[in-house]
């Protein structure tokens, strides 16, 4: 049984197309990459399927049920671009972590040992485990993006969903990042994510999906970065030759469909 | 010079704690989300309410709590759609809600200008029996609701998308805190006034957040603050005959003065005792760059 089903997906904000006809299939176990340029869709191909966006044609369906029926939310964690923007009132990293526990939890039980342990053992796995009782506003970026990932690792789910998870993120976050993901996916855990770099995070990934103006441009192995095939006897020139060095994933139009 | 030996001061007295109390327990949230003047808003609208209990001969605690949930679910129900629109029809309700009450105030039987301020900035010292009796009972069922949920309301205040794909019942909760907004205005009413009730909600968490590390740590000190400015406040007030309302506000805002500067002068103090410690790190960077200079 597939985890994540997409068929004919269409979304639009304002009258205006942002995803068009998307069919997309995720395996349980499958460590899937989206890819694409700012604004190709691919954030919000990852918020339809988590029903934050709505659908304008088409399904979604997770874990063999239609996402409008779907209700067994701990089994997804999902990780936001960012910190929802700083209100001023304190929180710790524990309390934001603790979050996590409440889809698996319900919201009348107070927390428990196992709830505490869960904590313990997701911030561990993103190695911020020192900085439990921290307000998440001393953190740097990266390190209160490993805070959303242990929020979404503690509530024990099978698929997690990042979006940009790495975008702005220091090295040594990206490295504990890649690693926890890989702990994650070791243990039989499948893995969506949107990513415009891919960086330490490259040799999980089992598939990639290229989203190129709304529409899926290519799907299969992880695409080489374009400055490596636009080698002669391939007609593809490409402009930005160096941002690609920086290994930025760009969509392979040369491989795209003509439509 | 005991003042509490006399009835109605205790129970103004009881009244204030209660307030002091559940305020800042609900304000927490509000500040969290940035709706801290959710408060004043809704206590504007909650005169309509006391307009249409006088006018009718009911109690006007009863009309202003109806009204006002009816107000507050209305205000969220404009939040929820984020229409760039609501910040103009929140003004138009809140000024209806001021406007509609004074007219209504008027036209009732008993219109005068001391009944109006009783409303707009409390009469704690008139709390009857039956009032506590109210304030005590609709104050337990707010601060139940705002400890027993505190996860999953910090949860949807905190980040909603995520408390959406969480599954938590994001509606409902909101509509929950629009609804315990409004009841805490209206049993405020008595005590600070619907014009200051807001204060009460917002100072102490301001106050307490200088200070604290941690949303619970905040949400404890807060409702401390809180519930200390309503004692001290009914204390002076009766002690150099002033408003109540306005003295335990006044207090509360000398609290978050007092807290604010004194949180800043151990910071002052504690960065001068400590260069010792950046000094090591302060060394390591300037050769690397006298050598890229040199290189140039």
């Amino acid at each position: 049984m597939s985890v994540v089903t997409v068929s004919h997906a269409a979304v639009s904000y304002a009258g205006r197309a942002v995803l068009q006809d998307i069919d997309l299939d995720v395996q349980p176990g499958q460590v899937v990459a989206i890819l694409g340029a700012n604004g190709s869709g691919k954030s919000t191909l990852i918020r339809s399927v988590l029903g934050l966006v709505p659908l304008e044609a088409g399904t979604v369906t997770l874990f063999g049920t239609p996402q409008r029926r779907f209700r067994q939310w701990a089994r997804i964690g999902y990780v936001p671009q960012r910190m929802g923007a700083g209100s001023g009132v304190p929180a710790t990293v524990g309390e934001v972590v603790a979050s996590g526990r409440l889809a698996r939890r319900g919201i009348f039980r107070p927390s428990g040992a196992a709830d505490r342990e869960a904590v313990r053992t997701a911030l561990t796995d993103v190695g911020l485990l020192d900085r439990i009782a921290d307000p998440v506003s001393t953190l740097s970026g990266g390190q209160q993006q490993r805070t959303l990932i242990a929020r979404a690792l503690a509530g024990r789910p099978d698929l997690l969903i990042l979006d940009e998870p790495t975008a702005g993120v220091d090295a040594a976050s990206q490295d504990a990042f890649a690693e926890a993901l890989r702990r994650f996916a070791q243990a039989g855990g499948t893995i969506m994510l949107v990513a415009h770099e891919l960086g330490p995070i490259e040799p999980l990934i089992d598939k990639a999906v290229v989203v190129h103006h709304g529409r899926i441009a290519y799907e299969g192995a992880v695409p080489e970065p374009a400055g490596h095939h636009a080698e002669p006897g391939h007609d593809h020139v490409h402009p930005h030759a160096e941002a690609e060095r920086a290994r930025i994933c760009v969509a392979p139009t040369d491989r795209m469909p003509a439509n | 010079m005991d003042l509490f030996a006399y009835d109605f001061m205790v129970r103004a007295l009881l009244g204030a704690l209660i307030i002091g109390l559940i305020a800042p327990a609900l304000g927490i949230y509000l500040v969290q989300r940035r709706l801290s003047l959710i408060g004043d808003g809704i206590g504007h609208v909650a005169l309509t309410g006391v307009g249409v209990g006088l006018l009718l001969n009911q109690s006007p605690v009863l009309t202003a709590v109806v009204v006002s949930i009816i107000g507050a679910i209305g205000v969220e129900l404009v939040r929820e759609r984020g229409r760039t629109s609501g910040d103009l029809a929140l003004a138009l309700l809140f000024y209806g809600g001021i406007a509609g009450g004074v007219v209504l105030v008027g036209l009732s039987d008993d219109s005068s200008n001391a009944n109006l301020m009783q409303f707009l900035f409390g009469s704690l010292t008139t709390t009857s029996q039956q009032d506590l009796i109210v304030i005590a009972v609709l104050g337990v069922a707010v601060l139940a609701a705002m400890l027993g949920l505190r996860q999953a309301l910090f949860a949807v205040c905190n980040d909603e998308e995520y408390a959406r794909v969480s599954g938590l019942p994001v509606r409902t909760l909101n509509l929950l805190m629009a609804v315990t907004t409004a009841v805490t205005v209206t049993i405020a009413m008595r005590t600070v006034g619907l014009l200051l009730v807001s204060a009460l909600m917002v100072v102490p968490v301001a106050a307490a957040q200088q200070v604290t590390r941690g949303f619970r740590s905040t949400m404890a000190a807060a409702m401390v603050i809180g519930v200390g400015s309503a004692a001290a406040g009914v204390w002076l007030a009766g002690e150099i005959d002033t408003a109540p309302g306005a003295t335990i506000v006044i207090l509360a805002i000398a609290a978050f003065v007092a807290v604010t500067v004194g949180a800043g002068t151990w910071r002052v103090l504690r960065r001068r005792s400590a260069p010792s410690r950046q000094h090591p790190a302060a060394q390591l960077e300037p050769p690397e760059v006298v050598l890229r200079a040199g290189a140039r």
